[in-house]
């Protein structure tokens, strides 16, 4: 192992030790150093995302680790959102009365986790990675431990996990018995020409083991209850950064280990995303809580990005890149708003409870007006661009333009929640008072806001040749 | 400027209400009062500088020139550009914008009374995207401007709405919404087959016979939802009816005609084959438009849902002259969907004359108006025999020429759709009768007050657009003139008639 090696993954480097320091410190100095160790994190994450930005491309430990511009990119995406995980998580800690050290150092090794889930090109490398992200986010969603309902959403989410781990490990198992090699290169060339039986069953387990990881429908059961339960900054990181690398990791296995197998495997993909956006569309019009409104909205965006997978060109990479970003950014805005809105010192849990906001905290209902309009796919928002380059994609390919019409009329369907959402701040009187906000939750739900809408106008200039230079390296056509 | 001119009418009433946004973060917060007609003043500065400089766009156009004018044309990011320009067919729909929303906002100076400044900003900005609509040339620009108008419209039925507002709202967003993304996905499909967004090209863009009936579909889901036709028109009485008056004004005068207008921008141009094929099945709605809206019409106890199905039945002979595919059906769709932006647009503040005094639609409410108010009655019967299509006024001109362009098409349809002038004589007539004629019944409407100074402000220059298009009604028809040919020309020649 050379310094050129190690120098492609710098940016994993910084991060494991820079978490490793942080526990380190933190065990130290206590839980008042809180604030300070966020801080640190905060800047590893920056440095971090310094390094993966200007550090070099390849493929050491025999490829078994990517560093590619769609890792680039990826990475850049996560360590952001990581970082405003950090400083919304912070925030709450303090007002919580209990900051807990372990949570920066826990955001670090899930980004970790992440990081790697990005640039995994091997069996081995995706299990762990999918493992140290997940295992530091089961923690996460029971932070609050005193409370009943946060232990269950940890509970659930680490015994789903778990289940998913299983399968996930199950199909890799069978993959490696029939390619002969854990390497995604090498299963590439195995499975050149058409897949045997058993890589096409072992495949099936590896796309449901991820599928729960992106809650997919119909493996979608654990995230309206884990939205619900986990405290809301959590719920903030959870919702964002790990649907992204969960997807890129999706994408790459698909595109990278199984190019061979696209027929196969394409059908398996339309029958999550179309399953996903109708139980996303439907599932949310009986919602009354609104982080479980939000984890409906989730599994049907998740259903537009795979629908941009299977896809299968680099286009759909491109499309889904994009995507995931831009919904990344309105998701972490719908919870920075959340967070920042509590009436009587209570957090605001059912959609009915945003009544009348505009009266009271005009500023975050407008905010979460332009987010709603933007996960609706109104234009000129960004969720708008989203959807505009997944059907795009889709269209570009011979056969998939019923499924691009069917999530085209869910997107429908789930503009009836939206629009309640909408509808409850804007024509409803105010039930009661709602308390001063904290600041640094308002100012990322505005600042996700603006990128909504007008920043993303902008934005788009740099974003779509960034997505489309990261989908060129997976080698697509 | 004329490089830019249309960017600059386009988001001039942006800038306004950017203007008001500031205003009301310098001033003080408990001087509401001020602040709200500071706002009014700044909102309707705005909206006449946006007239101003539409009346400029049309001087400044070409008439003989049937291709677009005052083009800009910039790349956006790969897949969509900022590419603007109107022909002697939008332009007008953008001078009938500038010219309703002054008088819109004037018309909402005192009925509204809360939140205000949130009131003048939704116009504003419902005036840019609606502008947009008529100026853009790039199909997603076009879409952004078509589809983000809902938003405005949304709240501006939901909150300053009557008593059914949130029904209403829904049912107009989600029903808009659901034809829309079926045109979206029309959309997305021909930018990623013909490789280009550009609406100029697309039209020259030459498909097979059986993608143009689907896409044919597609968009003309949207626009039918929109215009609307018979069956999908069941959410614009609702629509209508809740709306404020001025929201009543901006759907019927120019929000209808986003979707006349989206026929005759894509679907008859870039599907000529499936326009044909068709043709049969538009008739027989635009027929039963005419003849079933006005019979319902006639059937209605609330004033505003008369006129909101008689807009119905109107824009019957909208779709009807437009795929007759000749000359005079389609210069007189284009003719009727202007002055039916004038007259129903009148139309509805004559009835929100009478609402802000007595708080109530019902016909049967009222009766004898003309004895306490003479001048309102005057005014109204103006409109009334305008929306009947009275020879002289603007509303004859239209009707007469989408129906000899549909003669040449199809006697039948013709022979239907003219029972739908007599029906409209009728509703609309009998409408007058009982609001304005005859002796006061209705102990309330003794002290009712006649048009106060502002709404004869309001009601002159409709008055006098209805009355000058009808007797000199070339003042549209030399600017549409040259554009409205092409159209019919590039669609004869495609379909192979002589």
């Amino acid at each position: 192992m050379d310094a050129a090696t190690l120098s492609v993954c710098t940016p994993e480097l910084v991060l494991s030790l820079g978490a490793l320091a942080v526990l380190l410190l933190g065990a130290l100095f206590g839980p008042k150093a809180t604030g300070a160790l966020s801080l640190v994190s905060g800047a590893v994450l920056i440095g971090a995302a310094f390094a993966a930005a200007l550090g070099p491309l390849g493929a050491p430990f025999h490829g078994a680790f990517v560093m590619d511009a769609t890792a680039r990119y990826s990475k850049l995406a996560i360590y952001i959102a990581a970082a405003v995980g950090v400083v919304l998580g912070y925030g709450w800690l303090r007002r919580s009365g209990q900051p807990k050290f372990e949570y920066p150092v826990l955001i670090l090794l899930a980004t970790l986790g992440m990081s790697m889930m990005v640039s995994a090109a091997d069996l081995i490398s995706l299990y762990i990675s999918i493992e140290l992200q997940s295992l530091a986010l089961y923690v996460l969603a029971a932070f609050q431990r005193d409370d009943a309902k946060s232990s269950e959403a940890g509970l659930k989410y680490f015994v789903l996990g778990a289940l998913s781990s299983g399968l996930l490990l199950y199909g890799a198992s069978l993959i490696y018995g029939f390619a002969g090699s854990m390497r995604f290169s090498d299963i590439a060339a195995a499975t050149h020409g058409g897949a045997h039986v058993g890589e096409i069953f072992g495949l099936i387990f590896l796309i449901c083991g991820i599928a729960f990881k992106v809650s997919a429908a119909p493996f979608h059961m654990w995230t309206p209850d884990v939205y619900e339960g986990a405290p809301t900054p959590v719920v903030a990181f959870v919702a964002a950064a790990p649907k992204l690398a969960a997807m890129v990791l999706f994408a790459r296995t698909l595109d990278q280990a199984f190019p061979g197998a696209l027929p196969q495997w394409r059908g398996v993909v339309i029958i999550l995303a179309v399953i996903s956006f109708v139980v996303g569309g439907f599932g949310g019009l009986v919602q009354k809580d609104f982080k479980r409104l939000l984890a409906y909205s989730s599994i049907a965006n998740i259903g537009y990005a795979l629908l941009a997978i299977a896809a299968g060109t680099s286009m759909g990479i491109q499309a889904m890149l994009v995507f995931m970003v831009l919904y990344m950014i309105d998701v972490t805005g719908f919870f920075a708003c959340l967070e920042a809105l509590k009436r009587d010192g209570k957090p605001i849990v059912l959609i009915s409870d945003l009544a009348g906001l505009k009266r009271e905290r005009p500023g975050i209902a407008l905010a979460l007006t332009a987010l709603s309009l933007s996960v609706l796919g109104m234009p000129p928002f960004s969720g708008f661009w989203g959807k505009y380059f997944v059907f795009m994609s889709a269209l570009h390919v011979d056969g998939l333009w019923p499924y691009a019409i069917a999530g085209l009329l869910a997107s429908v369907v789930a503009a009836f929640y939206y629009l309640r959402v909408i509808k409850l701040m804007w024509f409803d009187p105010a039930p009661a008072k709602v308390d001063r906000a904290p600041a640094e939750a308002r100012w990322i739900g505005y600042a996700c806001a603006l990128f909504a809408f007008p920043v993303v106008v902008v934005a788009l200039m740099w974003l779509t040749p960034a997505a489309e230079a990261a989908s060129r390296s997976l080698g697509l056509h | 400027m004329t490089d830019h001119i249309l960017s600059i009418v386009t988001f001039l009433p942006l800038v306004g209400a950017a203007a008001i946004i500031i205003l009301r973060f310098l001033a003080r917060a408990d001087d509401a009062p001020v602040i709200e007609r500071n706002a009014k003043w700044i909102a309707l500065w705005t909206t006449l500088a946006t007239l101003a400089v539409s009346i400029a766009l049309v001087l400044n156009f070409n008439r003989a020139d049937h291709t677009y004018q005052f083009v800009e044309n910039y790349v956006w990011f790969a897949g969509a550009g900022y590419h603007m320009g109107v022909d002697g067919i939008s332009i007008l729909f953008v001078l009938l914008t500038a010219f309703l929303m002054p008088i819109c906002i004037i018309a909402s100076w005192n009925p509204i009374k809360q939140r205000v400044i949130e009131y003048l900003i939704c116009f504003l900005v419902l005036e840019t995207l609606v502008i947009g609509v008529f100026t853009s040339l790039d199909l997603f620009l076009f879409y952004i401007f078509f589809e983000g108008g809902l938003v405005p419209m949304f709240l501006i039925i939901g909150i300053w709405g009557g008593k059914n507002r949130v029904y209403a709202a829904y049912k107009f967003f989600l029903y808009t919404l659901l034809g829309s993304v079926l045109m979206l996905g029309a959309m997305l499909y021909m930018a990623s087959t013909a490789g280009t967004t550009s609406i100029p090209a697309l039209t020259a863009y030459k498909w097979d016979p059986t993608t143009q009936i689907l896409l044919f579909i597609a968009f003309t889901a949207s626009f039918a939802v929109k215009l609307p036709m018979w069956p999908v028109h069941t959410w614009l009485p609702d629509a209508h009816v809740e709306a404020p008056t001025a929201g009543s004004v901006i759907l019927a005068g120019i929000l209808l005609k986003l979707g006349g207008y989206g026929f005759i921008r894509f679907d008859l141009p870039m599907f000529p084959h499936a326009s044909q094929v068709l043709t049969p099945v538009i008739f027989a709605l635009s027929t039963i438009a005419i003849v079933y809206t006005s019979l319902v019409a006639f059937r209605q106890t609330d004033m505003k849902k008369l006129i909101a199905y008689s807009s119905v039945a109107h824009m019957g002979f909208v779709t009807m002259g437009i795929f007759a595919g000749n000359a005079q059906g389609m210069e007189g769709a284009i003719f009727q969907m202007l002055s039916h932006g004038v007259i129903s647009g009148a139309l509805f503040l004559c009835v929100g004359v009478v609402y802000d005094r007595m708080h109530t639609r019902e016909i049967a409410f009222y009766g004898g108006l003309v004895n306490r108010m003479p001048w309102y009655a005057a005014t109204f019967m103006v409109f009334t025999m305008a929306n009947v299509g009275l020879p002289g006024t603007s509303g004859f001109i239209g009707e007469i020429l989408s129906m000899v362009g549909a003669y040449h098409v199809s006697t039948w349809t013709v022979l239907f759709a003219a029972s739908g002038v007599i029906f409209s004589a009728a509703y609309a007539l009998t409408l007058y009768r009982r609001v304005a004629f005859g002796e006061i019944t209705n102990p309330q409407l003794s002290a009712i007050t006649d048009l106060d100074w502002r709404e004869i402000v309001v009601f002159a220059p409709l008055i006098v657009g209805t009355l000058v298009l009808g007797v000199y009604p070339s003042l549209v028809f030399d600017v549409t003139h040259a554009s409205a040919d092409a159209v019919v020309q590039a669609y004869q020649s495609a379909i192979g008639a002589h």
